[in-house]
């Protein structure tokens, strides 16, 4: 398939259908993902091709479906699971935390647990309590897993086939204000694989540094920064881990001004990660104290106050006007 | 044709073939395991308190960080992995060293979690035994998962999945119990009630009528034995085997047994029961009543007793000089094992160690 107009919902699908046509041993399961195809369709179509065994419904128990993937993993499966939405991931928190990251360290490299666990992730859809955390940090946080975050079609679909490659746990999340965003992709071209980040936008006067969906909202920032006569270069972290620091520090490099934005609460968070990250590597670079435009540290708020929480270009523009610029 | 509640409802009365005088009872369920199976038990059983008494005194010693131990419990170890084929799985708890020793372990990589020197010693492929679980109930869950990949692929394997009285009351007991169900899993759940989950005795954990009842709730029956008559167990275990192995589902088996020394040498059993308590089940101890049998029966003899000592000796003296050994974990494996290709962070972190370490030396 070369060069079709794709949501990325679809290309999600393509790459779950691709992956199981590629390979046997990946299934797909969790709550709501047979008949249904998800609650955001992402797995469907999956059950009529490939049966029962392949494509099914659990129980409803996220500490279940993860600890079965568990299981299955360690006895020649590749499971791909979906916790429905971003906050009810938190039953098979203790499964992900002390088995699915551990398993490897645990037994010295002689179990591996070659999984993936999808979950439609953060803001930006008016959905109610519980349906739009941005839980990064935890994952982020726990040694063994790797956490990945797309913001482009194209890279939803090679993401996500990496991700099911990949040797390792991975936690894949799907921003889900982008699942309906179209593109116009050839799913064939290759992609730089997790663990890289990419310029999305060239800019010489400041780097913005974001992931998953606040990717979209700082690529138009530079958009509106470039007609108002400031060049913002943009970084797509793809992966949050591991960490692709090189690409980072050079692109803060070389404009010597940055901004981190993300959806997330700021305290404690992947951002703040970022900032530390890169003040102590290019310290020496910076015209600037790096800028966070982050989330407020409140729950996730109700959809008619949604818009406040979430980072506008407004802000980003905002604090990119406070990084000491010679002629403010 | 039976009715759901003949099906699924445990035995009236744990399922017991041998009382603690080592008298047979006859069972219309379940027969008397084979009497070479009875003698092999009867040596694994020696070896198996052998082992747990080795642990105490290497604790005491400084050569162990911590021995839950299992004296009292070695029918429902041995029971557990006895029942087995060589292809099935056992999935053990941390308290459940006796059970991996005798699916083939070695001894000493048993102990490696509890020594300290690593989470797991063993290869959990080489003799289908997973990684010792301390989080309670969460390893229920994977055995479903290793079964239901097995019958996946074609294979008539069977998971042995254990744990203990306090597990039953953890959110993915119900879960495991419930999944193995509905995917009609080969699972066979092995909860040995040893009466206390730390300090916490059962009736703070259940008021049902017995751990066994609970698998009614998901459509799984329910047996329950005598947890310290080996032969019984066998049995009971077997029976469960069989079923999962026929694809006839999971069962749900609970072994009645009691734990008579202290949850681990960390901990006072004085201070949350009475001695008085422990005096009856140390008569009820399953080498004594195994014994007793087999003597009667003539399948066991002083000679043959004396020669099960001295095997069981020499595991214990392995056990001792393999666990006197010094160790020096490699430092360099904290970063080794945590992903297939260590992320530049790791290394960077790796590369630190290392100079700190070669500073110490220098």
């Amino acid at each position: 398939m070369t060069h079709a107009k794709l949501s990325m919902g679809q290309a999600l699908n393509q790459a779950l259908r691709d992956a199981m046509r590629a390979d046997d041993t990946v299934l797909m399961f969790g709550e709501d993902v047979g008949a249904l195809g998800g609650v955001f369709r992402i797995t469907d179509g999956l059950t009529a091709e490939f049966g029962e065994d392949r494509c099914f419904d659990t129980p409803l128990a996220e500490s279940g479906i993860v600890g079965m993937a568990v299981g299955l993993a360690m006895n020649g499966m590749r499971p791909v699971v979906e916790m429905q939405f971003d906050a009810f991931g938190y039953p098979a928190f203790e499964q992900v935390v002390s088995h699915v990251a551990k398993m490897r360290n645990r037994t010295r490299g002689r179990v591996t647990l070659p999984l993936v666990i999808r979950m439609p992730y953060a803001g930006g859809i008016g959905g109610v309590e519980h349906h739009c955390d941005s839980s990064e940090s935890y994952y982020a946080h726990t040694p063994g897993l790797t956490v990945v975050a797309p913001a482009t079609v194209a890279d939803a679909y090679t993401l996500l086939r990496r991700a099911i490659e990949y040797p390792d746990p991975v936690i894949f999340l799907e921003p889900k204000k982008l699942y309906w965003a179209k593109d116009e992709v050839d799913l064939t071209e290759d992609q730089p694989g997790i663990g890289t980040a990419v310029v999305r936008r060239e800019g010489t006067d400041a780097t913005l540094i974001a992931y998953g969906p606040a990717v979209p909202i700082a690529l138009e920032a530079a958009e509106v920064a470039a007609a108002e006569g400031r060049q913002l270069q943009v970084v797509d972290l793809r992966s949050i881990v591991p960490f692709d620091d090189e690409t980072v520090c050079a692109a803060v490099r070389s404009t010597g001004r940055a901004v981190v934005v993300a959806e997330a609460s700021g305290f404690a968070s992947v951002s703040s990660e970022i900032v530390a990250r890169v003040t102590e590597r290019c310290f020496h670079s910076l015209a600037a104290p790096i800028r966070r435009v982050t989330g407020f540290d409140i729950p996730y708020p109700p959809p008619h106050l949604e818009r406040h929480q979430l980072p506008s270009v407004n802000r980003i523009l905002d604090a990119v006007d406070d990084l000491q610029w010679e002629d403010a | 044709m039976t009715t759901v509640e003949e099906h699924l409802l445990p035995s009236a009365e744990p399922v017991r073939l041998l009382d603690e005088h080592g008298v047979r009872h006859v069972h219309p369920r379940y027969p008397m395991p084979a009497a070479d199976v009875l003698v092999d038990g009867y040596a694994q059983l020696v070896t198996g308190r052998r082992i747990n008494d080795q642990a105490g005194a290497l604790v005491r010693q400084g050569r162990l960080a911590v021995y839950p131990s299992s004296h009292g419990q070695e029918a429902c170890q041995l029971a557990a992995t006895m029942v087995l084929a060589e292809d099935d799985w056992l999935f053990p708890t941390y308290r459940d060293t006796v059970s991996i020793v005798s699916r083939g372990v070695d001894p000493v990589e048993t102990l490696t979690l509890l020594r300290g020197d690593w989470h797991s010693g063993y290869d959990p492929y080489a003799h289908k035994v997973a990684p010792q679980a301390t989080p309670l109930a969460t390893q229920l869950i994977h055995a479903v998962g290793v079964a239901h990949a097995a019958r996946l692929k074609g294979e008539d394997t069977v998971v042995m999945a254990l744990c203990g009285d306090g597990a039953t009351s953890e959110g993915d007991f119900h879960e495991a119990v419930n999944f193995a169900a509905v995917f009609k899993a080969p699972v066979v759940f092995f909860i040995q009630n040893n009466e206390y989950a730390i300090s916490v005795p059962l009736a703070r954990q259940t008021v049902a009528p017995s751990l066994a009842h609970k698998g009614i709730g998901y459509g799984v029956p329910g047996e329950r034995a005598d947890g310290n008559d080996l032969a019984g167990l066998l049995a009971v275990l077997g029976e469960a085997v069989r079923r999962a192995r026929a694809g006839e589902g999971p069962q749900l088996v609970e072994a009645h047994t009691y734990r008579v020394q202290a949850h681990t040498n960390a901990d006072d059993a004085a201070r949350y029961r009475d001695e008085a308590e422990v005096k009856p089940w140390l008569e009820r101890d399953p080498i004594k009543r195994l014994d007793a049998y087999l003597t009667a029966e003539g399948l066991l003899d002083d000679q043959r007793k004396q020669e099960v000592a001295e095997a069981a000796g020499r595991v214990a003296e392995e056990l001792r000089v393999g666990l006197m050994a010094d160790v020096s974990p490699d430092p360099a494996e904290l970063f080794r094992h945590l992903y297939a290709t260590p992320t530049p962070q790791l290394r960077e972190q790796a590369a630190f160690l290392q100079d700190e370490l070669d500073r110490e030396e220098a």
